[in-house]
């Protein structure tokens, strides 16, 4: 999917140099050193694994943590000194919908309203109408515990968007979606950006970032290990992805070495697929194509296709994103280096929900 | 883009802090009508504890002056309000872990309006728990002796201390982890403050050490003085002041109190 091209604009959001250092158990630099602008009316994605630092830099840009060394701004407020000012300019709708359990729908909306400090007659007037936008008009005089994941989502966004800030953070906002839920949410926040909101989106999802941002970074560890435009970061990596299916392990293996002269880097195996990244890929797929019909090597499929974002990730990285199963179609269909190492069985990933845990 | 009648200045002007604080006393009298069993089992308590010591305890105990009955219940009022103040710590404990205080630390509201809200609304619930406990003495022979303006100012007295209490408890609920915590984490403090005083016995029936300590106790003098406002003095007593000793208290535990809650919320993660 192409990206949105970027118009031009002074900077709505600005990190400096931004630390944070929590000290529990043990030292963890959450934030070590990160820096990054965002333009008015664009969408940033600040891409990262779990424990990446995300979340943190979103809660200091939010004037929700102070920062240990550095400076955020946010249309050309600090986010410490001047905080308040800061706090009418911005809407957040988290990874853990923020809202009240208890309250319905609809007083939920009023709640942030007052006390976004709307005026009392604008506030139910906005309610009810961001209750319509989210379809959520059915649901609003019932307790958010009847709510079910997506329209509990939808309301925390709505929640953020009462008093129509400018400046909007969205921390994972489609973590944990389902795929249709996801894009309606999608389609929400390209609707706002159109209306000249301004963006920052944290998200592990790389599709989620490759359609919506247009500028992106990628955290790790705290720190910036790579930035520009979707297009930028697949430019990088320069390459198509073939992936060959065969019947077994076996002959994936051996399919693998029979590839291995056609690309300069080693195939990947994972399960009964191989994938290799070459230059010129319709080339190369007819070269790998004959190579294996003449070795009597049954394909039972074969894809190209332009590396995601997840490729960039691990290229950058050397690990796999996150191990989530419950991501977008196409960001859990990837090998990583570990697949090489594998005895996985017949049939492909094992073990994806080990990491899950983390996510919650 | 709209700003919409921003107000000026850190935190806002005298008026949104106000309209903060209704806001959050609403939302959290909404939260506590939709749980009509934590309702109701607030009431259960102590009606528990009116006959408990009604009938139970109270032949054992002795008193000077007054029916043990009349005596108790003043000490019912103060002991409930007391226990009730828990739920000032386990209802910021959860609104911790939920996240939604993430929400609040992001909006342009007051930051004190949290804990102002969560506190005004556990004293429009004390109001109801005092009439309750009224009516059930009243069922088993307690008697007002006083006229209706001293009465009233007792019942003021009572709702303030326990308005200071909860802002009290209020730094319990920030400073754990959880609601389960925080239940645990308050009754160590709660049980010798509200027993070792004059709520249910006599003090001089206490050894001479623990005596010291529950006579200058706040549990202790709000319920003398509310013993005084409720049924008059004893013979002679009326010049001590218990009263203006037990309005001390409340105040000065709110002074105290108050200011340290909202510095331990702005740091509470």
């Amino acid at each position: 999917m192409s990206s949105p091209s970027a118009p031009p604009g002074r900077p709505a959001v600005v990190a400096e140099h931004l630390v944070k250092v929590f000290r529990a158990k043990r030292e963890v630099r959450a934030l070590d050193g990160v820096s990054f602008a965002v333009e008015e009316g664009t969408v940033f994605g600040l891409l990262g694994p779990n424990g990446a630092g995300k979340t943190t830099a979103v809660r200091i840009l939010t004037t929700i943590l102070a920062p240990d060394e550095g400076r955020g701004t946010v249309l050309g407020h600090d986010v410490v000194r001047d905080a308040d000012a800061v706090r009418r300019l911005i809407g957040l709708a988290g990874q853990y919908a923020t809202v009240d359990e208890i309250l319905t729908g609809r007083e939920n909306l009023r709640m942030v309203g007052r006390l976004s400090h709307l005026p009392a007659r604008q506030t139910l007037r906005r309610a009810d109408e961001l209750l319509e936008q989210f379809g959520l008009a059915d649901a609003a005089n019932r307790t958010l515990k009847t709510y079910s994941g997506g329209m509990r989502r939808r309301l925390d966004l709505a929640a953020a968007l009462v008093s129509n800030p400018p400046v909007l953070f969205l921390d994972e906002p489609t973590t944990g979606l389902d795929p249709q839920s996801r894009r309606d949410l999608w389609h929400v926040i390209e609707t706002l950006v159109r209306g000249g909101t301004t963006v920052l989106l944290t998200t592990q999802y790389l599709e989620e970032a490759d359609r919506l941002a247009h500028r992106v970074i990628v955290v790790d560890h705290g720190r910036v290990i790579a930035q520009g435009t979707p297009a930028d970061l697949k430019a990088e990596l320069g390459a198509t992805v073939i992936t060959v299916t065969v019947d077994d392990a076996e002959l994936a293996a051996r399919t693998a070495a029979l590839l291995a002269p056609l690309a300069p880097s080693p195939p990947v195996v994972d399960g009964t697929t191989v994938a290799l990244t070459v230059e010129r890929g319709a080339k190369v797929a007819t070269e790998v194509l004959r190579a294996l019909d003449q070795q009597f090597v049954e394909v039972l499929g074969l894809t190209l296709r332009e590396p995601s974002l997840d490729d960039v990730f691990l290229r950058l990285t050397g690990r796999r994103t996150d191990q989530d199963t419950g991501g977008p179609p196409g960001a859990g269909a990837l090998t990583g280096p570990e697949g090489r190492r594998g005895e996985r069985g017949r049939g492909g990933r094992t073990r994806g929900a080990t990491g899950r845990g983390e996510d919650r | 883009m709209t700003i919409a009648a921003a107000p000026t200045g850190s935190g806002g002007s005298v008026r949104w802090v106000l309209s903060d604080w209704v806001t959050m006393t609403w939302r959290n009298l909404i939260r506590l009508t939709r749980r009509p069993e934590a309702i109701f089992f607030s009431g259960v308590q102590p009606v528990m504890f009116v006959l408990l010591f009604r009938y139970v305890f109270g032949g054992a105990i002795h008193v000077t002056g007054t029916t043990y009955v009349n005596y108790l219940i003043a000490g019912v009022y103060v002991q409930t309000v007391m226990f009730g103040a828990v739920s000032t710590s386990v209802g910021l404990a959860e609104d911790l872990q939920a996240g939604l205080i993430e929400r609040f630390r992001a909006l342009p509201m007051a930051r004190s309006a949290v804990l102002a809200g969560r506190t005004a609304a556990d004293s429009v619930r004390n109001v109801g728990v005092l009439l309750l406990i009224t009516g059930i003495g009243y069922a088993v022979g307690f008697r007002i002796q006083n006229s209706p303006v001293l009465v009233i100012a007792g019942f003021l007295l009572v709702l303030l201390f326990a308005y200071a209490i909860s802002w009290t408890f209020a730094i319990i609920g920030l400073s754990t982890p959880n609601a389960e915590t925080a239940q645990l984490a308050a009754f160590p403090i709660l049980f010798p403050v509200t027993f070792a005083s004059s709520a249910f016995v006599p003090v001089s029936s206490m050894p001479g050490w623990l005596q010291a300590f529950a006579v200058h106790q706040p549990v202790s003098q709000v319920t003398d003085a509310m013993r005084d406002l409720l049924l008059g003095p004893k013979p002679g007593q009326w010049g001590t002041s218990n009263v203006w000793q037990a309005l001390a208290w409340a105040c000065g535990m709110l002074i105290v109190f108050a200011p340290l809650s909202v510095w331990r919320f702005r740091r509470a993660t």
